[in-house]
């Protein structure tokens, strides 16, 4: 059995159905990089393994277990845009998965376990480069900064699995190229599994293990919103040796290099 | 240079600002001499210093009857009901916008019942509030409650949720019960909003004191205007209105100055009146 295993999902709002007939088993430790054109269901894909969304049909399932219809602590999550909380300051949001944790009803630790949960914290903004920046609050920060700082808030209640919502689609490139790197670096450490939603299909090729391509199989002209999307391509990138040598992948990535599959991107 | 990039200096904008004033005041001190100069006990356009000698009296010589010092017994009075008014419909307020805000089956409940509240119209109120709670201070700080609740929960409730749903996913993959989102995430971030929907809530609060004053009370700057009316004494109107101005003026800057004291973070980007 596989990690994470999605079977038959479907999803459609109202009349307009989104996705059809995804299906898609991946293993622990992958890097799952996903691409396709502005409203092919990617970003809802995501969803329902967060499980802010549910699907019309089908279910998702990690080790075996059918996931809560809600967000829960084993899979961290960041969205390009609001994924800090902009009335605290980095040292505020990095302690706060801890006093979450350690006190249910006022959610503030005090004393000697305040301290254990600042030391975590203040760890984790030296592993993200904001330890000078402690006492900012996110809005005092740039594009690249408060994205470390939701990732290494994401990381810290040590996730299974990391979601990512097109993370770096609004910083310039060479932000774009340091947070690739530092997110790189955390994967290998941590052993989790992600799951990275992206505009850049050089990204994709670039961090991924697997890459998987949304679109859609079927098109009527006269209405667009008649089919859903599924998974056109499934491409294993790489293994722990390097990068695949598989015919039919090196084949599908000189078609897909070819084919411009982010539209508008 | 095109207009729209012609930007007045500092002292300018001060200068142009203060014109308006100068000008009405100008145009009153003109007005009043032509009346007055017609007819020298013209009560409609009393002169600048008629109105500074009711002043005086009415803030620096004691009532021959009740010993006080009126402008500022009306002023307490007056205030002590508007606060009073203000911080209940606050509290309701909070407590409601929070519940509709953060809880889908709590907007189920109350989101329809705020929104048609809201639209009767609050005056019509005041004589029900009268024979239920006779005519002492609790009907007119009731008004003042009726009148501005529902706007500042509704304002409130928009507030909370305007936050991102991005942040409340993320706070419940950092493992947030409901609770915790409410206290950590959601109220902290209504404290701002709060101060706004009150600066938003004494517009009409004013209204509906001033209103009450004038229909059932025994002291307060509505009573007074109201009551001095019937000696056409716009000696004592006049300057009254000026002062009830200011008093606002003075509690909305306040309230401004507050909140960036006591929330910098929610004025961190972006220009806010």
């Amino acid at each position: 059995m596989r990690f994470l295993d999605a079977r038959k999902i479907s999803v459609t709002y109202g009349d307009a159905p989104i996705l059809e007939r995804v299906n898609l088993g991946v293993d622990e430790g992958s890097f799952v990089t996903i691409v396709g054109a502005s409203g092919c269901g990617k970003s809802t894909f995501l969803r329902l393994l967060l499980g802010q969304e549910t699907p019309t049909s089908g279910e998702i399932s990690i080790d075996g277990a059918v996931i809560a219809p809600e967000p829960d602590p084993g899979r961290g999550v960041v969205f390009q845009k609001y994924s800090v909380f902009p009335h605290l300051t980095v040292h505020q949001n990095l302690m706060l998965p801890f006093e979450f944790d350690g006190s249910r009803f006022l959610a503030r630790l005090f004393g000697r376990r305040r301290r254990e949960a600042a030391d975590m914290a203040e760890r984790m903004m030296d592993k993200i480069g904001l330890a000078h920046a402690s006492e900012r609050y996110p809005a005092q920060l740039s594009g690249g900064m408060q994205q470390r700082l939701a990732i290494g808030q994401a990381l810290l209640k040590r996730p299974r699995i990391l979601l990512l919502d097109e993370p770096f689609g609004a910083l310039d490139p060479g932000t774009r190229k340091d947070m690739q790197a530092m997110l790189l670096d955390l994967w290998t450490e941590t052993g989790m599994t992600v799951f990275m939603v992206t505009h850049d299909i050089q990204e994709a090729f670039d961090l991924g293990t697997r890459l998987i391509v949304f679109d859609k199989i079927r098109h009527d002209p006269q209405f667009p919103a008649a089919y859903g999307a599924t998974i056109t391509y499934d491409l294993p990138l790489k293994t722990r040796e390097g990068w695949t040598t598989d015919e039919n992948t090196v084949a599908a990535i000189a078609a897909l290099n070819n084919k411009d599959t982010t539209h508008d991107a | 240079m095109r207009l729209i990039n012609l930007k007045p200096s500092r002292a300018t904008a001060i200068a142009l600002g203060a014109l308006p004033f100068a000008i009405a005041v100008g145009a009153y001190a003109t007005g009043s001499a032509i009346r007055r100069a017609d007819n020298p006990a013209d009560k409609l356009l009393p002169s600048l210093q008629a109105i500074g000698e009711a002043m005086y009296r009415m803030a620096a010589v004691a009532d021959n009857r009740t010993g006080d010092y009126l402008l500022w017994t009306d002023t307490a009075a007056s205030l002590e009901r508007l606060g009073l008014g203000i911080a209940i419909a606050a509290a309701l307020a909070f407590v409601l916008a929070a519940l509709i805000g953060i809880l889908p089956t709590a907007r189920a409940l109350f989101s329809p019942f705020v929104s048609a509240f809201s639209l009767i119209p609050p005056i019509t109120i005041l004589p029900i509030l009268f024979i239920v709670l006779g005519l002492g201070e609790a009907a007119k700080v009731g008004l003042v409650v009726v009148g501005t609740a529902p706007l500042m929960t509704r304002a409130l409730a928009q507030g909370v949720l305007d936050i991102p749903q991005e942040e409340i996913v993320k706070a419940q993959t950092l493992g947030a019960s409901t609770w915790q989102i409410a206290t950590r995430i959601v109220f902290p971030r209504m404290g701002p909003l709060l101060l706004v929907a009150i600066r938003l809530g004494l517009v009409p609060a004013w209204i509906f004191l001033i209103s009450a004053e004038a229909i059932a009370a025994t002291d307060g700057l509505g009573y007074r205007i109201f009551l001095v009316r019937r000696y056409l004494a716009m000696d004592v109107i006049l300057p009254y209105v000026v002062w009830i101005t200011v008093l606002a003026f003075a509690i909305d800057r306040a309230l401004a100055f507050l909140s960036r004291r006591m929330f910098p973070w929610a004025h961190l980007s972006g220009d806010r009146l």
